[in-house]
């Protein structure tokens, strides 16, 4: 069944779809095409955006196993080798998984909760830009070598002025700060639309877990992200303007870096893992034809994992002198994540044991995931062990342990994501068998490149040097590493030119190509720019496999949406969005202009600056004469 | 099959909560993560001030704050939002005369309490700077941050009032300033809390 298509006389349906037309599509300008609010177009470009931060991190990441594939080789100076893995580090941590995430939950928020747009649709196209001129200007920090070199955490003292002068860092910490905006605008955006504009019907337990996820990570986000803008405010007042928070002789503390930077930096952790969990509980359940086992204790582990994420943040610091008595609580902290991890596992398996398994593409990714995942999930249980974490701390142990999870699971999914939702934004299917070439390829390159990194930093090898003596017994496996990463490039070169050739000479995919079993498939492949020509109207956890949906009101006053209650989505009222405009640019750029101005100590550029962003707001909150009546409704 | 339409859908009962648009969950939202930024700065100060190392906290040669001018900024800005309140009410009841008149006695005792704030900067700045101790550092750092929330927030007050004064808002369609409040009541209350940490506490170790 469709929901996008006709209801009713045909000709009755006809007029209500071109009054949606009128009211929805983006004008075929250019200025209109930048300036779209269309949260599948944003989505799209989020998520490309980040796929070429990926391609850009990868060829960092390429260039510095070329450095270490044989001892003593010299084709890097340490320098460019310490730019190279902090931004390396930087870009994927920063620019690649959560955009990417959070691409794919832009695009699929409205699709999977049956409305219309997200809440917000100007902040999205807001939050968008900032997050594409934010990524520019830390990479342009390779201009003439600047980059930043501190690590992709910066631990004071190594970056602060004395140790660390130089533009470097001020990349680093405005850029985040920067990027920091971008990501909370984007988080309370999901969860504004999660909560209030769900299709009526759709009570918080009927709702697909990657929404869960979404509201999980961006929760997470909204409470985690302010003590990393404390800790960078903190750096850039210090290397600027001489404050002083870090430095001991003066009463400042180094550690106190470290604790705002981990109670950030581990809730991101399930930031940028959650909504992959997110993804595989929509798509396992698919390809093993069943609703997904456990559905609530899914959702409820989702939210257990984020909250427990907040009280970890200790076992990232075991190796830095703090009391034996609080390190132990952390350590046992850490440990019960797996608790709610092994919850999700378990429900997958359960899913695919009852079910009856299809090997598709993104299912073949999914599995890989799940493979991969328990292998990130074994190594960090072991070093959630304090003596076992003092022998690996900044070792190669780590580096694999963090590469299985983020790029083993995280990324993962989002290529599964790509095969799965690639029909739903494009119309087309992707090649079966490039895409089977990529999978492998990925597969085995992934594994060869990081599984060796556990046995060399066990035996000894620290991460972060530039190169390393032969006779140590680690040549033979860094040489494997190099292979293996190569390798895995070369597969996700695979899967883009499956992307770019897909795109014209794809099968034909329809509405519903993997008769799934959630709302996004009940519109148009790709859908109209309204998504639903009639709000559907929920019934069931699955509502394309058992019926549990039918077509609502078409709602043609205006770009209408319907706003409905937190808990059982019942209907509040009718709401009218907000059309695209050109402020959501301007203060993009205005906001772009404060930062370039602080890095470059152009005081008054930054102030002007931020003059037109604050006349931009201005502008840009000032309701439209048509609808100051219907926006206070 | 025939569409459902939107008078045959259940409708969600409290009326009160059900007003709330979206830009009231975005709102408060944005407070949420603002709590947290200052939950972050505030966990700084206590953190420094408990470190081993720092024995005295304020350092030797800085006198523990004066609690006079601290106590009447607290007044102000208390003020401040019984005035807004007391606009919201009027609005509520149809009197856009009595919103103008709340919203612009909420600006001006918002903007009375920067001009105190400045005041206490310039007496103090004669005896500590941030770049003499951790503690001047956050001291500034944290007042100069919930000073700058009260500066935007004074803008909004004003936006507001414009737009009242255009007659955007009627007794059944505030909700922007309801939004609004939230944010100013939100400033008000992180005040609070930094004349505890900041102001009030040193007295007491």
């Amino acid at each position: 069944m469709t929901l996008g298509v006709e209801v009713g006389a045909p000709g009755r349906e006809r007029a209500v779809t071109e009054r949606l037309r009128g009211l929805w599509e983006t004008p075929p300008t250019l200025l209109a095409w930048l300036t779209t609010v269309d949260h599948k177009k944003l989505g799209v470009r989020y998520i490309v955006t980040a796929f070429v931060f990926f391609l850009l991190g990868g060829l960092e990441a390429l260039i510095l196993r070329l450095q270490l594939a044989r001892a003593d080789l010299h084709l890097l100076t340490p320098e460019a080798f310490n730019q190279l893995f902090t931004m390396h580090g930087t870009t994927m941590m920063f620019l690649v998984v959560q955009p990417m995430l959070s691409g794919f939950s832009f695009y699929l928020t409205p699709l999977l909760i049956g409305a219309r747009e997200l809440a917000f649709p100007r902040l999205n196209a807001f939050s968008y830009f900032a997050f594409l001129f934010a990524g520019c200007f830390l990479t342009a920090s390779f201009l003439g070598w600047h980059a930043p070199d501190g690590g992709w955490f910066a631990y004071t003292p190594l970056t602060s002025a004395r140790f660390a002068p130089g533009i470097n860092l001020d990349y680093y910490t405005l850029g985040l700060v920067f990027l920091g905006i971008s990501t909370t605008a984007g988080s309370i955006n999901s969860i504004v639309t999660i909560l209030k504009l769900r299709a009526p019907g759709m009570s918080l337990d009927r709702m697909p877990l990657f929404m869960w996820s979404s509201l999980t990570m961006s929760l997470s986000v909204v409470f985690a992200m302010p003590p990393l803008t404390a800790a960078l405010v903190f750096l850039e007042l210090e290397r600027r303007w001489h404050f002083v928070f870090y430095e001991p002789r003066l009463g400042g503390d180094p550690l106190l870096w470290q604790h705002l930077f981990w109670f950030f930096g581990h809730p991101w952790v399930y930031i940028l893992f959650l909504p992959a969990t997110g993804m595989l509980s929509m798509i396992i359940p698919t390809f093993s034809r069943r609703p997904m086992v456990g559905h609530t204790f899914v959702a409820l582990a989702t939210v257990a994992t984020g909250l427990v994420g907040f009280g970890v943040w200790v076992h990232h610091m075991f190796a830095t002198g703090l009391p034996q008595l609080s390190i132990s609580f952390f350590s046992a902290a850490s440990m019960t994540v797996a608790i709610p991890s092994a919850v999700q596992i378990f429900a997958w398996l359960g899913t695919m044991w009852h079910g009856r398994v299809v090997l598709r593409l993104p299912m073949l990714f999914a599995l890989a995931f799940i493979l991969q995942f328990t292998i990130g999930g074994i190594s960090g249980v072991m070093t959630a062990a304090i003596p076992f974490d003092w022998q690996v701390t900044d070792t190669y142990f780590v580096v694999a342990h963090l590469h299985y999870v983020l790029a083993g699971s995280s990324m993962f999914a989002v290529f599964a994501a790509i095969y799965y939702w690639y029909p739903k934004m494009t119309g087309r299917l992707l090649d079966r068998r490039l895409g089977l070439w990529s999978f492998w390829t990925m597969v085995v390159g992934f594994n060869l490149g990081f599984f060796p990194m556990h046995l060399v930093g066990l035996a000894g090898m620290p991460r972060r040097v530039y190169t390393y003596p032969a006779g140590l017994g680690w040549t033979a496996d860094n040489l494997l590493e190099t292979i293996g990463a190569w390798l895995f490039g070369l597969g996700v070169l695979l899967t883009v030119a499956n992307v770019l050739r897909s795109r014209r000479h794809g099968a034909e995919a329809g509405a519903d190509p993997w008769r799934a079993n959630t709302l996004e498939w009940a519109t148009h492949s790709p859908p109209e720019d309204w998504n639903f020509t009639h709000i559907p109207v929920v019934a069931s956890r699955d509502p394309l496999w058992d019926g549990g949906v039918a077509p609502g009101p078409a709602l043609t006053d205006g770009r209408q949406t319907l706003r409905t209650s937190t808990l059982d989505a019942d209907v509040e009222a009718p709401i009218v969005l907000p059309e695209q405009n050109l402020w959501t640019l301007v203060i993009s750029f205005a906001v772009l202009g404060v930062f370039v101005g602080l890095l470059l100590g152009a005081w008054w550029v930054a102030v002007a600056a931020g003059l037109l962003t604050l006349g931009s707001l201005a502008r840009w909150f000032w309701p439209h004469p048509a609808h100051v009546e219907e926006t206070e409704v | 099959m025939t569409a459902v339409p939107l008078d045959a859908l259940p409708r969600a009962p409290d009326a009160r909560r059900a007003t709330r648009d979206v830009g009231w969950w975005g709102m408060a939202l944005l407070c949420a993560t603002e709590a947290s930024l200052f939950a972050s700065l505030i966990g700084s100060y206590f953190y420094l001030a408990l470190v081993p190392a720092n024995a005295h906290w304020p350092p030797a040669g800085i006198a523990d704050p004066a609690l006079g001018l601290p106590l009447l900024m607290t007044a102000l800005l208390l003020a401040s939002s019984g005035a807004f309140w007391w606009g919201e009410r009027g609005i509520a009841r149809g009197d856009a005369r009595r919103l103008r008149l709340g919203l612009a006695l909420a600006a001006l005792l918002g903007i009375g309490f920067l001009l105190l704030q400045l005041h206490e900067y310039g007496d103090k700045l004669r005896h500590f700077g941030p770049t003499t101790h951790a503690y001047g550092a956050l001291f500034y750092t944290i007042t100069g941050f919930h000073g700058a929330h009260v500066a935007f927030g004074v803008l909004m007050l004003l936006y507001t009032g414009l737009r009242a004064l255009r007659g955007h808002f009627t007794a059944a369609r505030h909700q922007g300033v309801t939004t609004v409040g939230l944010y100013w009541h939100f400033v008000d209350g992180v005040w609070l809390v930094i004349v505890t940490s900041l102001y009030v506490s040193p007295h007491f170790y």
